[in-house]
């Protein structure tokens, strides 16, 4: 794959079409050279394009198609696999200024909004209008077109689903620059292919989202969270099928350590509300009202009985609630903030398989000597495993994550498990993915990707290119 | 050991209202269990955990303070008290004080009495004391923590010049300082138990006290007020000025 430079006679035109939002040289700042992730290396592209409208993507992409010039998109630069990084130079284009809620239409429960809407500011445009968006990524300043393009998922996924069941309308521009739109306010449709599935979770190498749709839905009136404390990892996590099943329908379940959470406690510096107990489930409920939450706390209580947790510990006000979640929205940061240097495995494997592989990977820590982290979505299987440098030298480092990610790729695959829960590609697990679907169905997503990018211009080097 | 735990319903707000007796108003505002309180029954239900024994909650108060009761069962406590009468409206801190000593003296008794150091509402921080002066016990007040040693207690007292350790032998009564622990999460189970927990209810005729309530008491509240905020004039002055200004003041030597 060969790309064109970007020239000053390129800069020149885009300094026409962009006045003011062209950088290029030393005018980029580092931030726009990697993501959240840095041990997947830094790559500097050539110039940084900020868009506003879809008129500019449009422009910027038949420019650079005609000119064969690399398009890495890139909304706040959150991601955790590269997927975002302009590993091919070229032109990043960025959709750091197209941040407005275009609408919020209560009669039919959706809400339009440009693709550099944070995730954070979104609930404001909702305020008022009873109505909710329920993924709920742990990285809050994520974008929504982001969210869009990688499928995010979050943590009540286990009762609401992820991004992809709410986004029913999609804006997208093409490699030639042509806009077309997919799906609408509708709420089902069975019109041939689905181009929408498609784009969704496509990290932009598709084409580029310029608006988004999303569904809404009522928002619940009540939650509780609930923590249930083990006495270890693998009473926690094997309690999991019980808790789904016990019809209580969690919004969120998930695991964590008290390694982990002693992470958290230092990186925030506040006390998690309880130490009794080395691994807890922590389960949400929502509701209309505490009352019609009753019969499902019930259940659980009967459940933890039966199951030899010794009690489940309730955090029904917002302190307590917040004590609780705050630690766990911190894992990532704690965890990060822990060890020079870590790399992560973010795969999803049947539920039923979620306590071997856990057992799985501190085996595979063990055996290579590298210290293993985790916590996640119990709920849906997706578990977010992290490998710390420490104080392993630089060379041992490297051979050895090299090892763990590869040992623990394999595993999950002999479960039935897939590369990505959330996190989605990008170019750091693009090797994963390929040895985990197989030719025939790569080859499957590389003719997708020529029909809608035959020169191959949209973030080059990523997913399947 | 058997641990008994003071402790008070206070509203849940600092804009409180006054009835033309001086006393508080307490209707219409969200109740709560004392913060100091909950210190002490936190430790409470830690020593219980640590050393075995129980742990029981007692209350002098209107109806709505089982609701505070039963909290407390759901958070581990294994009992609850309810010191409940008409007879006691308008009590103050003595005529509270007699009613918990005689209420502790029932039955079995206590080896360790703890309650919060003072309550948000009325801020005397008299009722723990005076309960051990009548039961003519040990009391260290302002305390931040307890330990068991060599079978005596072993207690951090908080003053103005630093921490106080003490030892005290049983029976005692200490008086904890709001947020020296944090009251633990309620749990589920403890909620069963507290929907279906027998609070003993006792009224002014069980402890023998004849004499109670506001006519008992030898406290009388001539004057509450509220004091407005002043704003004090503030000045921004660079380090050294204010090091001038505070040796000039003789603050500073």
């Amino acid at each position: 794959m060969s790309f064109n430079h970007v020239t000053e006679a390129d800069l020149k035109y885009f300094e026409e079409l962009l006045p003011g939002r062209v950088f290029s040289g030393e005018e980029i700042s580092t931030d726009y050279d990697h993501d959240e992730m840095t041990i997947y290396g830094h790559y500097m592209p050539e110039a940084v394009l900020q868009a506003l409208t879809t008129e500019d993507v449009s422009a910027v992409l038949r420019y650079c198609n005609e000119h064969n010039i690399a398009v890495t998109p890139r909304g706040a630069g959150t991601g955790l696999c590269g997927g975002c990084v302009a590993i091919h130079g070229g032109v990043m284009l960025s959709t750091e200024k197209m941040k407005k809620v275009l609408e919020v239409d209560v009669k039919n429960m959706t809400a339009t909004v440009e693709p550099g809407v944070l995730l954070m500011e979104f609930p404001k445009a909702l305020e008022g209008t009873g109505l909710f968006y329920p993924p709920d990524p742990g990285e809050k300043t994520a974008t929504m077109g982001g969210n869009a393009m990688t499928n995010a998922g979050g943590m009540r996924a286990v009762r609401y689903g992820v991004t992809r069941d709410y986004v029913l309308g999609m804006e997208v521009v093409l490699a030639s620059g042509e806009v077309i739109n997919l799906g609408g306010k509708n709420v089902k449709t069975s019109s041939g292919y689905s181009l929408i599935d498609l784009m969704v979770g496509s990290e932009g190498t598709l084409g580029f989202l310029t608006k988004l749709t999303v569904k809404l839905i009522p928002e619940p009136k009540v939650n509780l969270s609930l923590l249930m404390p083990f006495d270890d990892l693998d009473a926690c996590i094997g309690a999991v099928p019980a808790v789904l099943g016990c019809g209580c329908e969690p919004t969120a379940v998930e695991f964590m350590e008290r390694e982990v959470i002693a992470c958290a406690e230092t990186y925030l510096g506040k006390q998690f509300p309880d130490t009794s107990a080395d691994a807890y489930l922590l389960v949400r409920l929502d509701g209309a009202s505490v009352e019609a939450l009753q019969p499902a706390m019930d259940q659980l209580t009967d459940l933890a009985l039966s199951i030899g947790a010794k009690d489940v510990l309730l955090a029904d006000t917002d302190e307590r609630k917040e004590s609780i979640w705050n630690a766990r929205g911190a894992f990532l940061e704690a965890i990060k903030g822990s060890t020079p240097e870590m790399d992560e495995c973010d795969v999803v494997v049947p539920r039923e398989d979620i306590p071997a592989f856990v057992r799985k990977s501190v085996e595979i820590g063990k055996k290579l000597g590298v210290r293993i982290c985790s916590f996640g979505h119990a709920g849906d299987g997706n578990l977010h495993i992290y490998a710390c440098k420490d104080d392993l030298a630089d060379e041992v480092w490297e051979k050895a994550v090299e090892q763990v990610m590869d040992e623990l790729y394999i595993a999950a695959k002999e479960m039935g498990g897939e590369v990505s829960g959330e996190h989605g590609i990008g170019h750091a697990k693009k090797g994963f993915l390929a040895e985990s679907m197989g030719e025939t169905q790569m080859n499957l997503m590389r003719g997708i990707k020529a029909a809608f990018d035959p020169k191959g211009i949209l973030n080059p080097g990523k997913v399947v290119g | 050991m058997r641990i008994l735990v003071c402790v008070k319903q206070v509203p849940d707000t600092t804009e409180v209202k006054l009835s033309s007796e001086y006393t508080l108003q307490r209707d219409f505002v969200a109740q709560v269990m004392n913060p100091a309180d909950e210190s002490a029954l936190e430790k409470a239900l830690a020593l219980r955990d640590q050393h075995g024994g129980t742990v029981t909650v007692m209350t002098m108060g209107p109806a709505r303070a089982e609701s505070m009761l039963r909290e407390a069962i759901t958070r581990g406590a294994d009992e609850a008290i309810h010191l409940t009468d008409s007879a006691f409206a308008g009590a103050d801190t003595l005529v509270t004080a007699k009613c918990l000593q005689a209420a502790s003296e029932m039955g079995e008794g206590f080896d360790l009495i703890l309650c919060g150091r003072r309550a948000v509402d009325g801020e005397t921080g008299q009722v723990g004391p005076m309960v051990a002066a009548l039961l003519d016990v040990p009391c260290v007040p302002n305390a931040t923590d307890v330990r068991l040693e060599n079978n005596a207690l072993v207690i951090d007292q908080l003053t103005e010049a630093g921490v106080i350790t003490w030892q005290a032998c049983f029976p005692a009564v200490i008086t904890f300082c709001e947020w020296s622990h944090h009251l633990r999460l309620p749990t589920l189970m403890g909620m069963r138990r507290a929907r279906n927990a027998q609070i003993r209810r006792v009224t002014a005729q069980e402890l023998g006290i004849k004499e109670t309530g506001l006519k008992a008491s030898p406290t009388r509240v001539v004057r509450i007020h509220s004091r407005p905020v002043g704003v004090r004039p503030c000045q921004k002055l660079p380090v050294d000025e204010v090091l001038a200004a505070l040796v000039h003041k003789e603050v500073l030597p």
